[in-house]
Order: structure tokens, then sequence, then C-alpha cells
């Protein structure tokens, strides 16, 4: 099994993210592998530890990503590419999926391609299902189980995580699979492991090199990014000489501001 | 034709969230201000009615393609049919419910028509003949403005809860026109279903009773003898503090949440998770017990109208942002609660 597993690199979700003269900053918080990616990362080599083959890390961003790439490393990946290239630093998520796209046929022979859910910083969800679009693989999304997977026969059955229930649903390879949190429990990064992604080469790939001739911009402009308001609330605290007596004036309370 | 929007029915075996009929009421508003007409776009399998309630709620006209190989949500198929309707109308906006069949469905329209997506808004207004969305990025720590200022359509998900729910009409009427769609090869098949929904979906949901790590904390009860790992104890005492929770929110006719520390810890399946790395939710009542309010999950539902909190630490982040509060114990205070509430509402 060839596997690929897309991650990114993001700010820390414990960090206090603010907008400075029009940019977002998280301080002195180190930036890490997008939290969701971690399953991805995880999924992948478990797939592989069950079928044998090659697991490759894959991030588009700049010469910083390098960092989280080092981390799938440290978690067990074998091997890791940067796609990087001034073209992409105002991209959004059709210019990255077309990015991409291109470096996973740039690479040929993929059997099965992970992503997370959604990235935390700008959550929009949408890169796996691009990226299949675009290679015209079947997409499998917020997949919460790998229910059988035949390397030989090149398929594959999931369970995606919808909203009214789980959908078992079943497909040839190559295929696309988002996951979701319940799937796993990613690994740490072991000692040998982080050793062992200190040395390795991650080779940069720039548009050119990924077979893109026009390089894609942004279709989506963002004007402007600002803190919400921040809401001034003092909690009105229900205090009483018994939990009934609390509960029957937080009923009142809830009813005379009709909350219920 | 410009000005018009489209809006993408989303469903579960006929079965609609109210975020699809707040998608046709948010479609009315952007129509309106493009002077266009708003048309709901179904696909299913006995879905008929769907397209008439689409109507009902502000829909000027609907597509319907309705047949029984349509009665499976089929990513590849529902993504070519969609895309070929909106290049033979041109609408300026496609706008959809934000779901996880609609992030993928719309992903993929973006990707077949080269245009932008932009997932969850939940406000816009119109500037220089584009829609200005307004979404929250980090979660909601912060919020974009974004455009899409030269290519059409304009995709569009709307949060759920984000934008009002419209009132029916059911005088109003509209034409419902059946399309036939092409055969698209579906990619992958449905085999089943497990695990159907049960209960209030988190994100649906009008009150949101949540609980954290400190449900674990009742030294009152004791586990049964033949559970001695502490671990095991410590679950056991969480699952009855989460009896009470469900308790109540089945009084309010709510849902069941929970933080990352009550997930992590086994208390809950993950499915009950708010905050950044769970669900984001925006309920009119969110009512935190034993949740202490770590950034992650304030970000994931600080847009709650109320918040009530229920914490035995007064110096609790949660405090901050609520609006009513009881320091003291959930095992005392919740079903108080929970009996109040079926007094008063009885």
């Amino acid at each position: 099994m060839n596997i690929l597993v897309g991650i990114k690199q993001t700010i820390d979700t414990a960090a206090t993210v603010t907008v400075e003269g029009g940019k977002i900053s998280a301080g002195e918080t180190p930036l890490v592998l997008n939290p969701w990616d971690e399953f991805a990362v995880e999924e992948a080599l478990r797939t592989k530890e069950a079928h044998g083959g090659q697991v490759t890390a894959l991030s588009l961003g700049p010469d910083e990503a390098k960092e989280a790439l080092k981390q799938a490393l440290a978690m067990g990946c074998d091997s890791a590419v940067l796609v990087t290239d001034p073209a992409f630093e105002q991209t959004d998520s059709l210019a990255t999926s077309k990015a991409i796209a291109a470096a996973i046929t740039k690479m040929g022979d993929i059997d099965l391609v992970f992503f997370g859910r959604t990235t935390v910083d700008y959550d929009t969800g949408v890169t796996a299902a691009q990226v299949a679009r675009r290679l015209n693989w079947p997409s499998l999304s917020l997949v919460a189980d790998v229910s059988e997977l035949d390397p030989a026969g090149k398929s594959i059955t999931v369970e995606r995580m919808l909203e009214d229930g789980r959908q078992v649903v079943r497909c040839k390879l190559p295929a696309v699979v988002s996951v979701v949190k319940e799937i796993n429990e990613p690994r740490y990064p072991s000692f040998m492991g982080i050793r062992k992604a200190s040395r390795t080469e991650i080779p940069e790939w720039s548009a050119a090199d990924i077979g893109l001739t026009e390089v894609p911009g942004a279709v989506l402009r963002w004007p402007e990014v600002f803190a919400p308001p921040k809401v001034e609330t003092r909690c009105e605290l229900i205090e009483g000489g018994s939990p009934d007596e609390i509960a029957r004036k937080m009923v009142d309370r809830l009813v005379e501001e009709k909350v219920i | 034709m410009a000005g018009d929007v489209f809006v993408y029915i989303d469903h579960f075996g006929g079965q609609a969230p109210l975020s699809s009929w707040e998608a046709v009421g948010a479609g009315v508003q952007l129509a309106q201000a493009g002077s266009g007409k708003v048309t709901a776009v179904v696909f299913g399998d006995g879905v008929e009615g769907l397209a008439q309630t689409a109507i009902s709620f502000g829909a000027d006209e609907a597509l319907l393609a309705d047949s029984a190989s349509l009665k499976d949500y089929s990513p590849e198929r529902f993504a070519g049919a969609l895309s070929g309707l909106v290049k033979q109308a041109s609408p300026d906006v496609l706008l959809f419910p934000t779901s996880g069949r609609t992030r993928e469905l719309a992903g993929m329209v973006a990707v077949d028509l080269e245009t932008g997506i932009i997932p969850d808004i939940v406000e816009f207004e119109m500037k220089d003949g584009a829609v200005l969305a307004t979404r929250p990025i980090y979660a909601g720590k912060l919020m974009a403005r974004v455009l899409i200022p030269d290519r059409r359509p304009q995709i569009l998900t709307i949060r759920t809860r984000a934008f009002p729910m419209p009132a029916a009409d059911s005088e109003k009427s509209g034409t419902v026109t059946r399309v036939d769609l092409p055969e698209v090869q579906a990619l992958s098949e449905v085999v089943g279903y497990k695990e159907a929904g049960g209960g209030v979906s988190l994100t649906d949901a009008g009150i949101i009773v949540s609980g954290g790590r400190g449900v674990s904390n009742n030294p009152k009860a004791s586990p049964p003898a033949d559970v001695t790992d502490p671990k095991e104890q410590e679950i056991w005492r969480a699952r009855q503090g989460f009896a009470l929770i469900g308790e109540l929110a089945q009084v309010l006719g709510g849902a069941v949440g929970a933080s990352r520390a009550a997930v992590d810890s086994g208390y809950v399946p993950y499915s009950h998770q708010v905050g950044q790395t769970g669900r984001v939710v925006s309920p009119d009542l969110y009512i935190a017990c034993g949740i202490s309010g770590a950034i992650q999950h304030l970000a994931g539902m600080r847009t709650s109208k109320t918040i009530v909190a229920i914490n035995k630490d007064s110096d609790a982040p949660i405090f901050k942002l609520a609006q009513f509060g009881v320091v003291g114990d959930l095992y005392d205070v919740v079903p108080a609660l929970t009996k109040a509430f079926r007094e008063r509402l009885s």
C-alpha cells in the first residue's frame, strides 16, 4: 500500500489568538501539527502496520511547515514532502486542492490518501473532498472506522459519521479519506522517531515541480479579520438555602428573561 | 441569471434539518438584495414534499429530481447533477445549510465550477455586487469577512441557527419542475446505516446541557463491588452524573453535550463533544455542569444566547462567560433543576 497523508501546520488550540495591525497573531505560542491531522497520520500508520507499504506525509505551506512534517515523521511516517512556492502564499481551498492533487499525480501509484476532517485555524473542511474531485477518486469523508481494507482486491469499506447516523460505504481504491476523532487514538512520537525525523531530508516541491504551469491564485478575498466584540457579561449568582430553592430561583430568572 | 440564488435542500431520507429552511430564508434575503429569484434544489426519493415546503418558506420555485436511484446521498452523483443544473441556470449564489454532507458536496461543486466556497457563514451583506460574508475562524476566537469578487456562483454554506427560521406560508405557490439527472457514475456504494441518530442533534439543539470532568467528582455514589479499577470507578461515577444531565436535557427537550476532558476520560462518546475539536454550537440556552471552561471549550459555545454555569469552584473561567451561575455541587443542583423545570413546564 502506498499511503499519503495530507497535513497542515496550525496555531495551537490553547493559544489566545488576536489581530494586530490586520495580521493574525498567537504571540509566542508554537505552531503545531493540526490536531485533526494527528488522527489522519495515526490511521495511515495503522494501515501500513496492518497491510505493509509506505506512508508519505505531504504539506503545502511555508518553510516552517517542515516542523509539522517532522512531527508526522516522528510519529512514524517513512518520508515527507513540502509543497512550497511564493505563489501559494495567498491560497484558498480551490488553489490548495489543485496543488495537492497535482502533487499526488506527480507521486503516482498512491492507493489511499488520508486527511483530518478540517483544520482548527480556518475550519473550511473541504480540502479532502476537493482533492478527491480533482483526481476523480471516491471521496470518503468524516470516516469514523475503516471496517475492511483489501489491498489485493483494491477495495475499502468505511463508516462515515454523518449528523443522522453512520453511513457504511464501500468503494474501489484509490480513494481519499477524511477522518474524525473517533477513528483512533493518535500515538505520541517516540524518542527514536524524533531522532529519525531530525535527520530526514524533506524535499521541497515548487509549483513548477508538480507540473502547474499556471499557478492558481486565491479566488477568495479576506478584506477584514477582527476579534468578535467582547461581550461584557456579569454573572448573576443564584443563591439559596437549599438546592430546591436555588433551582426554583434559577427557573424563575430564566422564565423572566424569556430564555425558556 | 444575475441576482438569482440556488438553495440546496439537505435531508436524510426525506427529513430535512431546520437549517435547510434557514438557508431558504437567507436565500430570500440575498435574492431580494440582487432582485433575483430563489430556486430550491431537492434530490432524493419521494421528496416532492420537501420541494413544496421550500416554496412555503419563501423559494420562488423548485427543481426536483425524485427517483429511487437517488435514495442514498452519493457525493459524486449529487455533485455532478448539481453542477450541471447550476451551469445551465448560472445563479449568482449557491447556498447550502452546513452539514457533513453539504461541506463535501459544496466543495466538489466548487471544483467543478472553478469557483470559491465560503463555508459556515453567520452573517452577510452585499458589497459591490458580491456577498461579503462573515464567518468564525479559530473556532470563533476571531471573525473573518470573506468574499468572492470575480467567480460565479459564489458558494456559501450557512451555519445552523445563525439565520432566522423563515415563517411558513402554506398558501404561497411556485412551480416545481421535475428534472432528470444525467447518469453520473457513483464512485462509492452505500452498503447500509448504523446507529441511526437518536435524540436531539447537538448542532440543531435549542438547549444543551453539558458535563465536564467535574461530573466524575461524586463521592456519595459508590460503585458496585466488582468495579475495582480506579479508572473504571471514575467512569462509573461520571456515568451516574451524565444520567442526571441527560434527565435535565430530556425535560428541556435539549441535547447532551460534553467537554473534551469528559470525552477523553471515556465518560461519553465523542459525538457529544463541544469545543474547538468537537462541535461548535450556539443554542438559546447552554447549561454547563462541572465544566471549568478551557479556552477550547469556550470557543465552541461562546455564541450561545444564554449560558448557565454550575460549578463548585467559584473561580472557574466559565463564570466569566455565564449570565447565570450557581456555585455548588452539580449532584445537588442538577436534579433540583430537573424537578423545578418539570413542575414549571408541565
